[in-house]
């Protein structure tokens, strides 16, 4: 295997621009679906769960929940976009297999199928920030801060998912990722209720998760209050992207070049 | 900036090149030298290793062994050196279903870094090569297989390419189909451009390329013209015969009257320089039936591999 670092260029832009550009062809029914679920979540969850629950670590259980729904829908978004829509142009359609019949190298298709990964976190999570917003669940324009956070978390969760497209032979595959990775992370990472309760080992365990790390930095933007350790948080997600993207481009040349 | 080519030189150069897949070789060690300007034929049955030869050319996959060069460009290192002025019409349709097809057009190009009013131009150029400006917004899915394959055509044109590799450019296609796109060829050829194609057509080989790489098993068997290939492989007069006991008729009746002869299912193929005897003993026999007719590449492949490629 060719285990030089990945050849980095402006060349992603034609990759992501590709993207984007089908996307757009379907802009509408899929940015009313953006808006319409999470002020559904938000609802029901944050103010019907939300009266039983009271309050969450000092603050309206709507105001926590809502700060969790938008690292999770990031992660679930870059996820599905580097698992099953990256494998339909890989494998299906062809796409790469067409890119690289021109000046584009596997490394450009990486780079640039990340970043569109991460764009599409960010298409899906802003909307939950302007309807938190709406709703007065979101205190202050510090919150801002939320949307290039969430660019590197989907860059982080797209390039893990890209790793997992280079292994698969089907889309069947990918249950194995969601069921044993993405859910537990889901579910584990203080999305939806902090982890205080939870026995020691999960407590750490949850440490070693990109997306408890994403929640640790993108809640006290979105609540006011106060961070801890962004600089560890940061350096873990920007880790997770790098070290993602480095292996992504190794496997998916071993594999697209064999 | 790396070295440019100069037009003089060949378009491939290849010493040794060679393949493999799992410890067996797809391609065997070949040598090529391809020069500018013509069309040249990788003519091979399935899984004779044409593909993985392209596959190599175009940087796709790197060699295990050998040297290659591509338009003067060494290959794998400058691959997107040599890829900016190729153009390449792959075995299997990837056009892109999500776009019309002027967007494939213009997604395409951009893969090249190529915008803009000069690019619209060349848009509606290979529009108008291809027979497809009625079609500019049609979607991917309404065309049929013909202009499929003439847009992955005019798709390849897009950068005003010095050589195209076509791999089975026309399989799948019905006469008219294919009809249509030869001639197309036939224009690229005329405009100077270098051609490389494979196929298991024997008619497309023999129509399109001016030199004919006859492949089997990772390996180059013959190199000639066509005619070259005829003329020194084969005898020029060829009788197929069949019918109830053909066999018989064979080994009493033919063996002696003939150079060479081949059996492939129930027909026995007949190869000879003069056939007159064979012809005055077949025309007093109703029960078997007959083709007289000249040699041809088929029967070249029938002899180099021993396969019969019609199927
Ligand atoms: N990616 C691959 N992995 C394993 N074997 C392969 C691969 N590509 C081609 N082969 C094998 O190499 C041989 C040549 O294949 P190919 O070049 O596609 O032949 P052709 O194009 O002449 O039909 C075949 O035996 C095929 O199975
Ligand atoms: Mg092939």
């Amino acid at each position: 295997m060719n285990l030089l670092f990945p050849a980095l260029s402006l060349r992603w832009i034609p990759v992501w621009r590709r993207n984007f550009l089908v996307w757009r062809k379907l802009f509408g029914p899929s940015m009313v679906g953006n808006f319409v679920e999470p002020l559904l979540y938000l609802l029901a969850l944050g103010f019907g769960l939300g009266v039983f629950v009271g309050e969450m670590q000092g603050m309206p259980y709507s105001v926590f929940l809502a700060s969790g729904l938008v690292c999770a829908s990031a992660m679930n978004t870059a996820t599905f976009e580097g698992l099953y829509s990256a494998y339909t142009r890989m494998a299906h359609q062809q796409t790469w297999g067409g890119m690289l019949a021109t000046p584009l190298m596997v490394d450009d298709i990486v780079l640039g199928e990340m970043l569109w990964a991460a764009t599409k976190s960010l298409i899906s999570a802003a909307p939950i920030l302007a309807v938190a917003a709406a709703l007065g669940l979101v205190h202050g324009m510090n919150a801002l801060w939320v949307l290039p956070l969430v660019l590197l978390a989907g860059a982080s969760f797209a390039a893990l998912a890209l790793c997992v497209t280079a292994f698969a032979r089907s889309y069947d595959f990918f249950v194995y990722y969601f069921t044993l990775v993405i859910t537990p992370m889901f579910l584990l990472s203080g999305t939806f209720f902090p982890l205080d309760a939870m026995p020691d080992a999960v407590q750490w365990g949850a440490q070693i998760l990109p997306l408890t790390h994403a929640v640790e930095l993108v809640r006290p933007l979105m609540t006011g209050a106060p961070h801890s350790q962004p600089l560890l948080h940061l350096a873990v997600l920007t880790l997770y992207a790098a070290a993602g993207l480095y292996f992504a481009c190794l496997l998916l040349r071993r594999r697209l070049m064999a | 900036m790396p070295q440019a080519a100069s037009p003089t030189c060949n378009a491939v150069t290849a010493r040794g090149l060679s393949k493999l897949y799992n410890g067996a070789p797809a391609v065997d060690g070949i040598d090529l030298d391809i020069p500018s300007g013509l069309c040249f034929g990788l003519l091979g049955p399935n899984g004779a290793g044409k593909t993985t030869t392209l596959r190599m050319l175009l940087g796709a996959t790197p060699p295990n062994g050998g040297t290659l060069a591509v338009l003067g460009y060494p290959i794998p290192v400058q691959a997107r050196e040599m890829r900016a002025r190729v153009g390449v019409v792959p075995q299997q349709d990837n056009l892109d279903p999500d776009f019309t097809v002027i967007e494939n057009l213009r997604v395409y190009a951009s893969y090249f870094g190529l915008s803009g009013p000069a690019l619209e131009r060349r848009i509606e150029e290979v529009l108008h090569f291809a027979a497809l400006e009625s079609k500019t917004r049609a979607g991917i899915n309404t065309l049929s297989g013909g202009m499929k394959r003439r847009l992955t055509l005019a798709r390849a044109l897009i950068n005003d390419p010095e050589l195209l590799v076509l791999d089975e450019p026309t399989t799948g296609l019905d006469p008219q189909a294919r009809q249509m796109l030869w001639q197309r060829l036939r224009t690229l050829m005329t405009q100077g451009k270098t051609l490389i194609l494979t196929t298991h057509y024997m008619e497309e080989a023999e129509r399109l390329c001016q030199r004919i790489a006859v492949m089997d098993h990772g390996r180059i068997l013959a190199e000639d013209s066509p005619a070259g290939l005829i003329g020194r492989h084969i005898e020029p007069q060829v009788i197929e015969v069949y019918g109830a006991d053909v066999e018989t008729w064979f080994n009493t009746h033919a063996r002696a009257r003939v150079e060479r002869a081949e059996r492939i299912g129930e027909t026995v193929f007949c190869y000879a320089h003069d056939m007159r005897e064979l012809l005055d003993d077949l025309a007093a026999r109703p029960s078997l039936r007959y083709i007289h007719r000249p040699a041809n590449l088929e029967d070249v492949f029938l002899k180099l591999t021993g396969r019969d490629l019609r199927d």
